[in-house]
């Protein structure tokens, strides 16, 4: 089996987290789903880095990022699919 | 895989069954770590616990302490207890504890006798002990024996991603077998703390939790100086990709797999509902979380980390295991499974629970974990509140 450039956890999640070092602009993204072992892609619209996320749809401000199939927190800018998703664009619930 | 269906275990006098067969030296109090450091220094095949406390507590901190010796004490890794305090009172409770679950104990206080003294009938005993338990031989044990507790730490991407969902594979797999499971961290589940209350067995496990729960968030802003922002997640968290608190418990949660918990615990107390998963409140300070479930009487430990951490117990051998290949590959050492290549696919999620089952069993066998081979033995008391 081929490395995958990002994992995804669970079939309902928006978002995929990238496992290379880092990915490309443009670069069409293998991401693996580890609940179902399907595989689905993505093209990254910037460089991310290991360990950080990828959106897997387009979001809208208000909707809610879905990681281990649960809300992790709320969309504040809208995002496409392939943008990076992290604080600039995402922030929790809790406080 | 074929799990099997047994281990080598030492057969405990109460029906339990221990990964090791320590024979220890439990100080009561700080002030008596040189003497009991001083016996097992005399006598080989002993081992000394010290830690800071046991002077002038009081209330529930009080009870904590006398929970974490006794507990302790009566782990099944444990043959054999030589209890020294400074004074007789303390001392008795304890060793009186323990003696019923009928292994060998003995307790001497220092006070009227001095160090030497009291080093002296402690070695002697201590011998008795050593060579007796020396004698014990593994014999086969059904898995429901094990009494496995986990916790993680040095958390990463992962974490989340892989070694925690590991661990999850595992307890989903050996549930079936009657095993008692534990997970601790009442801090580190903020964020997913509903969704971790839903995932109780009963009502009454669900309430329990929530006060658990809700009972930590206040004292923490109570104390807290700004929301906690800053953080959690922490500047590391967040370079490393985690985004909110939310997430960051999402990912230590995968650590119960799909299971349910069915009684929540006081720090270090015993469960008492048999077979099955527990939640017990705990700090998320490694070396207290598992001193607390040792003293629960979990007789060998999980430990996923991301970037390292390299903690061990005296007496409840920790497993650990990282999905981080840098980790895996600088500190290999200190990493006992390796199952960072569910990140490349060359290995999933059901292939890395059956190598932690593996590696799981052949220290449960007794084969020694990198953290006993390191001579790693934190033995850290949590303290509730200072001292009268």
């Amino acid at each position: 089996m081929s490395q995958p450039d990002l994992i995804i956890h669970d079939e309902k999640d928006n978002v995929g987290v990238v496992v290379i070092e880092t990915t490309k602009k443009g670069q069409e993204c293998n991401a693996w789903i580890m609940e179902n072992d399907k595989t689905v892609k993505v093209n990254s619209t910037n460089e991310v880095p290991l360990g950080h996320k990828i959106a897997l749809r387009d979001l809208a401000e208000g909707d809610t990022i879905l990681k281990y199939g649960h809300d992790i927190g709320k969309v504040v800018r809208p995002i496409k699919k392939g943008d990076h998703v992290h604080v600039h664009n995402v922030k929790t619930k809790k406080w | 895989m074929q799990i099997p269906k047994s281990f080598l275990g030492y057969k405990r006098e109460n029906g339990r069954a221990g990964t090791r067969n320590h024979v220890i030296i439990l100080p009561v109090d700080d002030i008596s770590n040189a003497c009991a450091e001083a016996v097992a220094n005399n006598i080989k095949g002993t081992m000394a616990l010290p830690h800071s406390y046991g002077r002038l507590q009081f209330g529930a901190d009080l009870e904590l302490h006398f929970r974490t010796m006794i507990g302790t004490g009566k782990n099944p890794n444990v043959a054999a207890v030589i209890v020294i305090g400074i004074e007789p009172k303390w001392t008795k409770r304890i060793v009186d504890e323990i003696a019923k679950t009928g292994k060998p104990v003995e307790g001497f206080h220092i006070e009227r006798t001095g160090d030497i003294g009291t080093i002296m009938k402690a070695s002697k005993k201590a011998q008795e002990f050593s060579q007796w338990a020396s004698e014990k031989q593994r014999e086969e044990c059904p898995l429901s024996d094990l009494w496995i507790s986990v916790k993680c730490g040095e958390s990463d991407t992962t974490s989340g991603l892989a070694s925690n969902p590991t661990v999850g594979n595992l307890m989903e797999k050996l549930e079936p077998f009657g095993v008692h499971l534990c997970f601790g961290e009442t801090s580190e589940l903020t964020g997913a703390e509903t969704v971790c209350a839903a995932r109780a067995a009963t009502n009454e496990a669900k309430n329990k939790f929530m006060k658990t729960w809700n009972s930590y968030n206040d004292f923490i802003l109570k104390e807290a100086t700004d929301d906690l922002s800053e953080s959690q997640p922490t500047a590391g968290n967040i370079a490393g990709g985690l985004t909110t608190i939310e997430e960051k418990a999402f990912g230590n949660f995968q650590k119960i797999g799909n299971l349910k918990f069915i009684d929540v615990l006081e720090p270090a107390e015993e469960p008492k509902k048999g077979k099955g998963l527990y939640f017990m409140d705990t700090s998320s300070a490694a070396a207290e979380c598992v001193t607390l479930q040792a003293a629960g009487g979990f007789n060998i430990h999980l430990f996923p980390t991301g970037q390292g951490n390299i903690i061990g117990n005296p007496i409840e051998p920790v497993v650990k295991l990282t999905a981080n290949p840098l980790t895996a590959k600088l500190m290999k050492e200190h990493v006992d499974c390796d199952v960072s290549k569910i990140l490349s696919r060359e290995m999933n999620l059901s292939q890395a629970g059956d190598e932690l089952i593996k590696t799981m069993l052949r220290v449960a066998n007794g084969r020694l974990t990198c953290a006993e081979a390191l001579g790693h033995r934190e033995f850290v008391m949590t303290k509730l509140y200072r001292s009268a």
